[in-house]
């Protein structure tokens, strides 16, 4: 695509003589797209090079490092007990960190993974096989999935807390990854299923013929075809649990909180000191940047499927 | 489509088989049911077995989803094995949307107070009544209308980016991620990164930035208007990348020769967009924007840790309303009445969008 494109767009410079026009043109094309990218990045790098700031840098507004005032400071990672003067000592406010980081990581990891085991091969039953169940049809079960798309958190959020309260499931990682699979479901099947309609259905005949089960065909023919949906699906929702706020915030309190929740009691804390909680944000927000940049072309994908056609 | 449910193969399973499943089904129904209804009696305190919670109903459930799948496949054969791919997705939803959903009916009838000992008691209509007279829930609901709304600016925005985007452009691949990474962002992070200390009042670079374009007093949080359009611009930051995306890749799925064809006929920038490129993208756009209005209705995050809802509910959605509500008062089945008011509203308001739009799509295929 980018290639055939690049082509063609060389093709188009090299047979149009240059003019003022097109030169004006160019030059506000990426004065734009350099203001955009400007904005989307600096909170970022606000955010991370304030976690090195002492209080008069923060109070002077310093901005760029090693300059002047801003030589940097291990401030805002010593309070979390990761300045490398701190890393080898007993800190427990990292030991609280790296529990909410771990919990994170469980959470999402978890609930994606359940989300992609399960809603994979119902994709591909709702992309292949004509179901029946009373009057509902394929289009309705799809349907059905689909619109727990707009049922917002709140409604859930409170029957939830009562529910898990009486299941024993408050504050606890089981019933976090139960909630969050529900959330990604939808996105799961809407993506694979998208996915599972580009494999031509000849391949699955052939397997069929040599003597495969239909579930044989699909983990062995079908599966490995389909990875890069499956990957695009499980990596969005993998973004999207670790993330979470509200559900997080209402059914866990001391084992099972997530980073999220951990920010968001910081915030809120009267007193709390800026390169702490920069740092704090910095680790919130570091595997979505690393995420971000290497894995870009399947949040894209994930994000596109079946939306455009 | 190919393959259809083989009724036929039915038959060659044996009637012993299918004796077995339909006693597999029969046995581990029978024993859910015993199993709820045990804890319900005990429960209710008509014996006292004392069972800490209720965690042998759900086991039950477990158990009879399971030989629900077993005793399809035993039952009916390959039509099984089909139906195999899709139950476990089913069952999982159901039993996680449509009980709690049912469940928050219930609730939502009745005064409880999590933190007192007294229980649910049931109120009839009350909740409805006074969720009725709460002015912040109708400001709560005012405002989503606000942000609601502001979904077509952050699409034209959007629609820009993305024709940027498109243009023909060196390092095409940096934009991408760099215009990418704010939907990546939890919106808790973003809500200290740029509402809390970006646009700090004291010491924040946006404040001096301000003051410096001669604003004396910026700030960003305390007069209703401007506290909305600041949650405006941070819920943009963070939401543009998804309708970007969207946008470029509509815009790349154009065939080339359509917008060749437009440079041909000499039609400027401007009248080729709005002739050309902007009637072909209708599809794509009605989908961005329906699905962008989808996710804003759920709009909470952000409010909760920036404003808290204010100054005065000015910025309050009703997810943040609610989760005040219960955060404050811990009152269960006030806000439940309010989550399933709202529920009910936002179905009747997509149904009408959706009409709306599938009305306007065949209006504009049929010119």
């Amino acid at each position: 695509m980018t290639t055939a494109s690049e082509a063609y767009a060389a093709r188009r410079r090299a047979s149009q003589p240059w003019n003022w026009n097109r030169a004006t043109a160019k030059v506000l094309i990426y004065a734009a797209l350099l203001t955009w990218a400007f904005i989307c990045l600096f909170p970022i790098y606000w955010t991370i090079s304030t976690s090195f700031k002492t209080a008069v840098n923060v109070t002077q507004g310093d901005i760029i490092p090693f300059i002047g005032r801003f030589q940097g400071d291990w401030k805002g990672w010593r309070s979390l007990g990761l300045s490398p003067d701190t890393i080898f000592q007993v800190s427990t406010v990292r030991d609280e960190f790296l529990l909410r980081f771990g919990n994170s990581v469980m959470a999402s990891v978890g609930a994606s993974l359940l989300a992609v085991i399960i809603g994979a091969p119902a994709a591909y039953g709702l992309a292949r096989f004509n179901y029946k169940f009373g009057p509902w049809r394929n289009k309705d079960i799809s349907f059905f999935f689909l619109s727990q798309l707009l049922l917002p958190p709140v409604v859930l959020a409170m029957p939830f807390l009562v529910l898990y309260k009486e299941l024993a499931l408050l504050d606890n990682l089981i019933g976090l990854i139960l909630v969050y699979t529900l959330m990604v479901l939808p996105i799961v099947i809407w993506i694979t299923r998208d996915q599972f309609e580009t494999i031509p259905i000849e391949l699955e005949q052939a397997a069929l013929v040599d003597g495969c089960t239909i579930w044989g065909a699909f983990i062995r023919i079908v599966l490995p075809l389909a990875l890069p949906g499956l990957v695009a699906a499980f990596i969005l929702s993998v973004v999207l649990c670790w993330n979470e706020y509200f559900f997080a915030a209402l059914l866990t309190s001391t084992n099972a909180k997530t980073v999220p929740v951990m920010v968001a009691s910081q915030t809120g804390s009267q007193g709390i000191s800026w390169w702490t909680m920069a740092a704090l944000s910095t680790g919130a927000i570091a595997p979505l940047i690393v995420i971000g940049v290497f894995l870009e072309r399947y949040i894209v994908k994930g994000l596109t499927a079946g939306a455009v056609k | 489509m190919s393959h259809t449910v083989a009724m036929g193969q039915a038959g060659l399973i044996p009637e012993s088989r299918k004796s077995a499943g339909r006693l597999l089904i029969v046995l581990t129904s029978l024993l859910l049911a015993a199993t709820v209804i045990f804890q319900i009696l005990d429960a209710s305190g008509v014996f006292t077995f004392g069972l800490p919670d209720w965690r042998p109903s759900l086991y039950a459930y477990i158990v009879w989803a399971i030989s629900i799948g077993i005793s399809q496949v035993m039952m009916r054969g390959e039509a099984g094995h089909k139906a195999l791919f899709l139950l476990p997705a089913l069952l999982f939803t159901v039993a996680m949307v449509i009980f709690p959903t049912v469940f928050g009916f219930y609730i939502a009838f009745s005064e409880w107070n999590l933190s007192s000992f007294d229980g649910q008691k049931f109120n009839g209509l009350d909740n409805l009544r006074t969720l009725y007279n709460d002015s912040y829930f109708w400001n709560a609901l005012r405002n989503m209308t606000f942000y609601v709304a502001s979904v077509l600016l952050q699409y034209a925005l959007a629609f820009g980016l993305a024709l940027l985007l498109n243009a023909d452009i060196r390092a095409r691949k940096f934009f991408r991620v760099a215009f990418l990474l704010p939907f990546m962002l939890s919106p808790v992070a973003v809500s200290w990164m740029i509402g809390k200390s970006l646009m700090e009042f004291r010491f924040g670079p946006i404040a001096a930035f301000a003051r410096h374009l001669g604003w004396d007093n910026p700030a960003f949080f305390t007069t209703p208007w401007i506290a909305r359009f600041s949650i405006l611009a941070l819920d943009a930051w963070v939401w543009l990348p998804f309708m970007i995306i969207l946008i470029l890749a509509g815009l790349q799925a154009m065939p080339k020769d359509i917008q060749e064809a437009a440079k041909v006929d000499g039609a400027a920038g401007w009248t080729s967009f709005w002739h050309i490129t902007f009637p072909l993208m209708l599809p794509v756009s009605v989908t961005t924007i329906v699905l962008r209005i989808i996710f804003q209705l759920k709009l909470a995050d952000i409010v909760i840790n920036t404003t808290s809802g204010g100054p005065g509910g000015a910025t309050d959605t009703v997810s943040s309303f609610i989760f005040r509500e219960y955060r404050d008062r811990s009152n269960v089945g006030y806000g439940t009445m309010a989550a399933e008011v709202y529920l009910i509203i936002i179905i009747i308001f997509i149904t009408i969008l959706l009409n709306l739009v599938g009305r306007f799509m065949r209006r504009e295929a049929a010119q």
